[in-house]
């Protein structure tokens, strides 16, 4: 799994690639509470590259989400590719989880103002 | 081997209500409209051809008891739910009851639903029938009194006619039941529960209800998939989504299709039996759930394929 930040006014922008499972899962979840605390107002996450996740880094994403609910964050997925989709949606954290289809999108709804090119 | 399943709903019985029944009738008629159905054969045929699972049948309906049948002159079932109720029926109604029998029993705990069908499993009642309860559970037969005493139920659990023992089991422990070997092991869920690993001639089941797995916890997971290893059938508590069980209904003891085709993927099983369905979910929405299940078992697919079917009271599969 790669991984990549970008701070985008008061929203950080966090790039993965790769697999997300068993293996990467605990990693996952750190590098997202770092940039969770980064961000002022909205944690925005660019699933376009990642091909694979399974159950426990679909945990990952909801402890992050928890947790930015708590410091009354904002939490958006953009742009997961169709396969994931279909994973996000066969285990219903499409219900849970804000889905947008591009990463402008997400920043236009979660971060507005902020420039996401 | 096959296995029976007498009940298969969570948490309580289901029963359909007759306005589903309706809704089936009337989807079936419509669709049959004009396909020149007038012999049961050709509405049958139709049937089979061209309606879902949900428009012609139903899950159900009982709560947990599941038959273990290796051909062995003595009976073993897993769980005394609702179900046990029609096992035995279906059973006294091929022997009669003159004919003393042999009914060993693994439970997994004693949540209502899964003792429920105690007081009416008939052959208890017959002097001559030798009842044996099995389980790793501290407190099956403090569990199974209670049940069967004032003000609960009228017939005191010591007016029961049959030769009745409860066996303590190990967890780990490998014992020698009805012809078969069965291991069991600790669940995480309230009160504790147990799964059991039943083997014999050559084929593996699994039988593993109400039970949470932690998808973070790879130690976790890999004792339960260790549990599973090669099994030709897991019967698996699938009874919420991956999210309800990661989110709202964290710690209430359940698990979900996606962590079984995980758990059987990790241990090299063969088919995974969805099982204990919520009973919120209705036919069409269980039926939903299995479509999306193989679905996912496709996408995740890394090495042989996982077989999936979701249990319905009646449904028998053939080891
Ligand atoms: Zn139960
Ligand atoms: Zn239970």
């Amino acid at each position: 799994m790669n991984f990549s930040e970008k701070i985008l006014g008061d929203a950080v922008l966090v790039s993965a690639a790769g697999r997300i499972d068993l293996s990467n899962a605990d990693a996952f979840k750190d590098a997202l509470a770092a940039s969770l605390a980064k961000a002022k107002k909205a944690l925005i996450l660019d699933l376009s590259g990642v091909d694979y996740i399974s159950s426990a880094g679909l945990r990952s994403l909801m402890i992050v989400f928890k947790a930015g609910k708590t410091e009354g964050k904002a939490f958006g997925i953009a742009a997961l590719q169709p396969l994931l989709m279909e994973i996000f949606t066969i285990s219903r954290f499409n219900l849970v989880f804000p889905l947008f289809d591009t990463v402008q999108l997400a920043v236009e709804k979660l971060a507005p103002g902020s420039n996401a090119s | 081997m096959k296995i029976v399943f007498w009940g298969t709903r969570g948490s309580l019985p289901t029963p359909l209500s007759g306005r589903a029944v309706r809704h089936k009738i009337v989807s079936a008629l419509v669709k049959g409209a004009g396909q020149g159905l007038d012999t049961a054969a050709k509405a049958e045929a139709f049937c089979d051809r061209a309606l879902s699972f949900a428009e012609t049948n139903t899950y159900g309906g009982n709560s947990s008891c599941v038959q273990i049948d290796t051909g062995g002159s003595e009976y073993l079932l897993c769980d005394l739910g609702s179900g046990a109720r029609e096992f035995a029926v279906a059973t006294l109604a091929k022997h009669g009851p003159a004919r003393p029998q042999t009914y060993h029993v693994l439970v997994s705990h004693v949540h209502w639903d899964h003792i429920m069908g105690f007081p009416f499993f008939v052959p208890a009642y017959i002097k001559g029938n030798r009842v044996r309860l099995y389980s790793c559970h501290a407190k099956l037969e403090q569990a199974i009194r209670a049940q069967n005493r004032e003000p609960c139920f009228p017939v005191e659990f010591e007016a029961l006619g049959a030769d009745i023992e409860f066996v303590a089991l190990e967890p780990g422990k490998r014992y020698d039941i009805a012809g078969t070997r069965v291991t069991g092991f600790a669940q995480l869920h309230g009160n504790d529960s147990y799964g059991y690993r039943v083997e014999s001639g050559g084929k593996t089941v699994v039988y593993t209800t109400d039970s949470e797995h932690k998808p973070e916890d790879q130690a976790e997971m890999e004792r339960a998939a260790a549990c599973f290893a090669n099994a030709d059938l897991v019967i698996f508590d699938a009874m919420y989504s991956l999210a309800e069980a990661t989110s709202i209904k964290e710690d209430w003891g359940h698990s979900s299709n996606v962590l079984g085709v995980e758990l059987c993927q990790m241990a090299g099983a063969k088919q995974l039996c969805l099982f204990h369905h919520e009973p919120v979910n209705d036919d069409e929405h269980i039926d939903g759930i299995l479509a999306e299940t193989i679905r996912f078992e496709e996408i995740t697919r890394v090495g042989a394929p996982l077989k999936i079917c979701a249990a319905y009271d009646g449904l028998v599969i053939e080891l």
